[in-house]
Formats: structure tokens, C-alpha cells, sequence
């Protein structure tokens, strides 16, 4: 199989406009992705699983991570003049990386049994309506895999036929697997007719201020 | 009667057809989640027109727990024993599957002896696996409980091996990363030899029983039929793909542990319909059965965990993996990615039978409810892995 940048000149060359990063992968695993653009991450995919050389047609696995916002240290050695010598200090830039929302895909392919090729999407950021074109119609396995990926992080997938929630209810609200997520105290506790019927009944109290707050009765008014 | 008051009643109610089928109408009708043949808490919504199905949703989640966030929030060797709870008929690929791709993950190598004793154990997991399967599945066309008990009694033999070696029949956890957790006894090789060698024997048995019985050919040929161009597209992985007739065996391309040093076929369907997946168990576990003897004749004593791994306070390198093997029920796979911490920053399960049933609609349209439970009985689900 053709090694990663290989297969990002083909694209970039098949896919006019489209711009492909190749992300490392700094682990023994030997597995660096490609970032793909979200604007032509359709045709991009289409190119992959219909190129003859390549013939991605299995996509295996579809995932999403969650990108908290980071703040990246960079050492780097600066030359100051101090005291009228030239001194390398020691100093570090931080730069802050934004968070986003991914979606990973493993490629593989049946036909020439080779594989895998990573491809990755990025979100703009990780707010409520963060986006994605559904690659569902490319693959068909994306189907149930993106819709857990809307279910869990809160992607929405355009182009994707059924995006519903698949292992969550469907009155949940939340995004368990954001990593920013907290549980609720009590996943039971839902509200109540009964609630509503006290707060009703609480209205048609008249106002006794001087018996609703312990704190002004005292003895000697209870013995007046 | 009076005629003013019969005028009165046709005006009112609309002419009745006598007919006995709904004419175009569909009548929606919610299988499960508690169905004695769902296989578990499986649900589906199904939208009949007779008896033949029109439409068909299923309905996931009910075992939820969300597997994946406990993953991330132990650590490394922590999910190891939580893994065995995905697919609870298959403890020991799952193991496996996590730990192989946890080794990738930190560059971690496996002693010899390991590496055999993983093989067995994951065919050993095979035969139960697709022997109680195929059980089920007769239960699931009306074969009660005799075809089931008879797999259960060769099931039952592999998981007393299971017991004395892990000390848990069906929640092994027993692999660990750069090896297996303890090892086996000369006498516990000569017994699973024994299995071994008496397997084919119930094999034979249960081939002349059942897999020719008119019933089953009537209930399962042409049924539910899946091609192959449609399953590779939609991920099917497993029995299930090889039934269509694709040679794609996990065993074979990644040639994942000890795998190419065995000699054994794929069996491999022809019209990818439910007989087919049935047969590819069938076939699939003959052919186990002869990486078992290969496996069992070639082991050598040895170490069985590699002595640098650091099993407590382990923290592999920065990075991210994808492992994968050949699981029963197809491919099974675990993405894990690492920040350096003691516990994974991501750690993904690719379940075979959730996305195996991307296609449950597609193969049980136009046929009728009672075929909806062969064709998913066919597919091979266990919910503690589709819903994780």
C-alpha cells in the first residue's frame, strides 16, 4: 500500500481544493492519520473507496474524542543580551490549542486486504451544534456509529439519513462521553405532578411571616 | 325495523369490508426488549403488513452503562476484567482483543508460550461460541431446548477447562499485556487435548441431526439474503461476511499472535443467506478444531508474561492504536488513545455484532416475523457487547 503521503498528493490531485494534514502519531504503534477538510471530506472518502489503487471500501470503525481546550509549553532557547554578554535563557511559550470535537475512521480494504488508513474531521469548536458531514453515504457501517457519535459527544452529522440518539433515551440532554460532562446526583429524580399540585396549593396560603421564618419566634412571644 | 333509522345507521357508520387481511394498512408492533427470542434486551420496532415485514427499527441501549467512560476513567489493567463483560460468551477474544491493542499501544512484545496458549484459548472460545449458537438458533426456529442442550453439554466441557485454569468459567479476565496471567499444567493440556479430539465426534452428531433436517432447510435456505457487496459496505465482519462469500478472515490479513503459523481453511458461503451463516459456524468450528491440534502439539514450555512490562503503575508512551482480531462474531476492535497518563485518554470498543446489525432491516424485509427471529438469531448478537 502507498504510504500516507502518497495517498494525500493522490487526493489532493483527485479532490481539487482540498487540503489533507497528516496528523503523527508519536507511539510505537505506527499509525499517523490524515486530517481531511470537512468542506471536501464527501468526495475525499468517495476518492478513497472507489481508487483503484487504494480501494478503501471497509470502514471498520468510526469514533469520536473529545478535545478539551489545552495549553501546549514549547521550551525554546532564546539569546538575550544581559549585561552586555550573550546568554542563552531559557524560556517557554504557551500557546492555546482551542478544543474541538473528532470523529476518526479506520480504513481498511477487502479487496486488496490492506489497511488501516486513519482518516480524522475536526469540529470548529465544542459548542451545542458542532458539525460534521455524515460520511454514512460513502460507508453504510458509519450509520449506527455516527448516530452513537451524536448520542455520546454531540455531533451532528449533515447528510446522515437517520441521526437520531441510539444507546442514550431520547429525552436525555446531555453528551455523556464529553469529557467535560457531570453526572447528575440522581438519575432517577424526574419532576412530578405532585410537585406542581404543592406549589399550586402553596399559593392559596395566606402569608404568615411571622410564623414562616423560625427564626422570629421566640419564647416570649409564644408566652405573650 | 324502521327504515327511517336503518337510513339513519348507514349514514353514520362507514361501510364495513369483510376482508381478512389489512388492505395496505400497516400495523406496528414492538418486539422485545423482553422477548424470549431477541437474544437478550434487544428491541425492534417493527411495521407489519400481514405477517410480512415493511419496516423494521431497531432499538438499542437498554444495557448501557456507557463501558466506555468507565474505561477512561480506570486504568490500564483495570478494564481488563471489565472487558469480559462485553461479550460474555467470549471473555477470552476479548481479552485478548484489549490486550493485543494495548501492546501495540506501548510496544510491547509476547512470549512464545503466551502467544500459544492465547490461540487455543480464543479457538477453544470459538467452538463454544458457535456450538451454543447454533443451539439458540434451532430454539429460535422451534426446536426446543434439545438442540440447545446438546451444544451446552460441549460448551460446558470448554468452560470447565476455563474454570481451572482462570477460575471463572465465563469472566476469565486471564490475558494480560506481554502475556497470560498464570499458566497451564501438563494436565490441563492432556484434558483440553481430549476435548479436542472427542469435538469433531459431536460435530458429526449434530451435522446429521440437524444442519439436513427438511425444517431447517425450509426455515433458513433463501432467507434473509445478504450480498456481498452490501455487507462489506455496511462493516459486516465475521461469519456473517464469509457467508456472502468474501474471503476476509482477520486471522489470515493481520495475522495477528501464532495465526500464520497454523495450517487451516475459511470456509466461505455462496448466497449469503441465513443456511449459509449457519453452515459457516458449522465449518468454522472444524476448522478450529484443527488449529487446536496443531496449537496443542507445538507448545512449548516457557515464560508466559514478558518480564518487562510493568503491570501496576503502567503508563504507556504518548499516542493512539488500533488493535483488532478475529472474534467469533466478527471483527473486534480497541482504539485506545494515550496522553502519557495511567489511564486512557480515549478507549473505544469496536463491537462486531452492534455494527452487524446495521443491516437486520435490509435482510428481513419482505419476510415474515416469524423469519425475523432466524435472521437475527443468525447474526450472532450478545447486548452486553451491542450496547456496552
Amino acid at each position: 500500500m502507498e504510504s500516507l503521503e502518497q495517498i494525500k498528493a493522490q487526493a489532493e490531485a483527485a479532490v481539487p481544493g482540498t487540503k489533507v494534514d497528516i496528523v503523527a502519531n508519536p507511539g510505537p504503534a505506527n499509525q499517523p492519520s490524515l486530517l481531511i477538510d470537512n468542506e471536501h471530506a464527501l468526495t475525499f472518502a468517495q476518492f478513497l473507496r472507489d481508487d483503484p489503487a487504494l480501494r478503501l471500501d471497509f470502514c471498520s470503525n468510526v469514533t469520536g474524542v473529545d478535545w478539551l481546550d489545552r495549553v501546549v509549553k514549547k521550551p525554546a532557547k532564546i539569546k538575550t543580551v544581559v549585561d552586555g554578554i550573550q546568554k542563552e535563557v531559557d524560556q517557554t511559550s504557551e500557546e492555546k490549542i482551542p478544543g474541538y470535537l473528532e470523529a476518526v475512521y479506520h480504513l481498511y480494504s477487502v479487496t486488496h486486504k490492506h489497511g488501516p488508513v486513519i482518516i480524522r474531521m475536526r469540529t470548529a469548536d465544542r459548542a451545542e451544534g458542532a458539525r460534521l458531514p455524515s460520511l454514512t453515504p460513502v460507508w453504510r457501517s458509519a450509520e449506527f456509529q455516527e448516530r452513537e457519535i451524536f448520542d455520546l459527544y454531540g455531533v451532528r452529522f449533515d447528510g446522515h439519513p437517520d441521526l437520531r440518539r441510539i444507546l442514550m433515551w431520547d429525552e436525555f440532554e446531555d453528551h455523556p462521553m464529553r469529557k467535560d460532562y457531570v453526572q447528575p446526583d440522581d438519575f432517577e429524580w424526574e419532576p412530578t405532578p405532585h410537585d406542581e399540585v404543592l406549589a399550586r396549593a402553596k399559593q392559596h396560603y395566606t402569608p404568615r411571616p411571622q410564623l414562616d421564618g423560625a427564626e422570629k419566634i421566640t419564647a416570649t412571644d409564644l408566652h405573650r | 325495523m324502521n327504515s327511517t333509522l336503518e337510513t339513519i345507521e348507514a349514514m353514520e357508520r362507514p361501510p364495513v369490508r369483510m376482508s381478512s387481511r389489512l388492505e395496505g394498512e400497516l400495523l406496528e408492533v414492538s418486539m422485545g426488549p423482553q422477548h424470549p427470542s431477541t437474544h437478550g434486551v434487544f428491541r425492534m420496532n417493527v411495521a407489519l403488513e400481514g405477517e410480512i415485514v415493511r419496516k423494521l427499527k431497531p432499538v438499542f441501549g437498554y444495557l448501557h452503562r456507557n463501558h466506555e467512560q468507565i474505561g477512561e476513567h480506570t486504568t490500564y489493567l483495570g478494564s481488563m476484567p471489565y472487558t469480559d463483560r462485553l461479550d460474555y460468551f467470549c471473555s477470552m477474544t476479548n481479552n485478548w482483543a484489549y490486550a493485543l491493542s494495548v501492546e501495540r499501544l506501548a510496544g510491547i512484545e509476547v512470549p512464545e508460550r503466551a502467544q500459544y496458549l492465547r490461540v487455543i484459548l480464543a479457538e477453544l472460545t470459538r467452538l463454544q461460541n458457535h456450538a451454543s449458537l447454533l443451539g439458540f438458533l434451532l430454539s429460535d426456529m422451534g426446536a426446543w431446548g434439545t438442540p440447545l442442550m446438546y451444544a451446552f453439554r460441549e460448551r460446558e466441557k470448554i468452560l470447565d477447562l476455563f474454570e481451572s485454569l482462570s477460575g471463572a468459567r465465563m469472566m476469565c479476565d486471564y490475558m494480560r499485556f506481554g502475556g497470560c496471567r498464570v499458566d497451564t499444567s501438563d494436565e490441563w493440556l492432556t484434558a483440553a487435548k481430549k476435548i479436542v479430539d472427542r469435538f469433531p465426534k459431536f460435530l458429526d452428531e449434530f451435522d446429521e441431526l440437524i444442519l439436513g433436517n427438511e425444517i431447517v432447510i425450509a426455515r433458513t435456505q433463501n432467507v434473509g439474503k445478504l450480498s456481498a457487496d452490501l455487507a462489506i459496505n455496511a462493516g459486516i465482519t465475521g461469519p456473517m461476511l464469509r457467508a456472502c462469500g468474501v474471503n476476509y478472515d482477520i486471522r489470515k490479513v493481520d495475522g495477528y499472535g501464532f495465526y500464520p503459523r497454523f495450517k487451516f481453511r475459511i470456509p466461505l458461503g455462496e448466497h449469503g443467506d441465513t443456511y449459509d451463516r449457519l453452515m459457516m459456524r458449522a465449518l468454522e468450528m472444524r476448522e478450529s478444531v484443527e488449529i487446536l491440534k496443531q496449537a496443542l502439539a507445538q507448545i512449548q514450555p516457557g515464560p508466559i508474561l514478558n518480564p518487562k512490562v510493568k503491570i501496576r503503575a503502567f503508563r504507556p508512551p504518548v499516542g493512539e492504536a488500533y488493535g483488532r482480531i478475529e472474534a467469533p462474531k466478527g471483527e473486534l476492535g480497541f482504539y485506545l488513545i494515550s496522553d502519557g497518563g495511567p489511564n486512557p485518554y480515549r478507549y473505544r470498543v469496536r463491537p462486531p455484532s452492534f455494527i452487524n446489525l446495521t443491516i437486520l432491516e435490509d435482510m428481513c424485509l419482505g419476510h415474515t416475523v416469524a423469519d425475523v427471529m432466524v435472521i437475527l438469531g443468525s447474526v450472532d448478537i450478545v447486548m452486553g457487547e451491542v450496547d456496552r
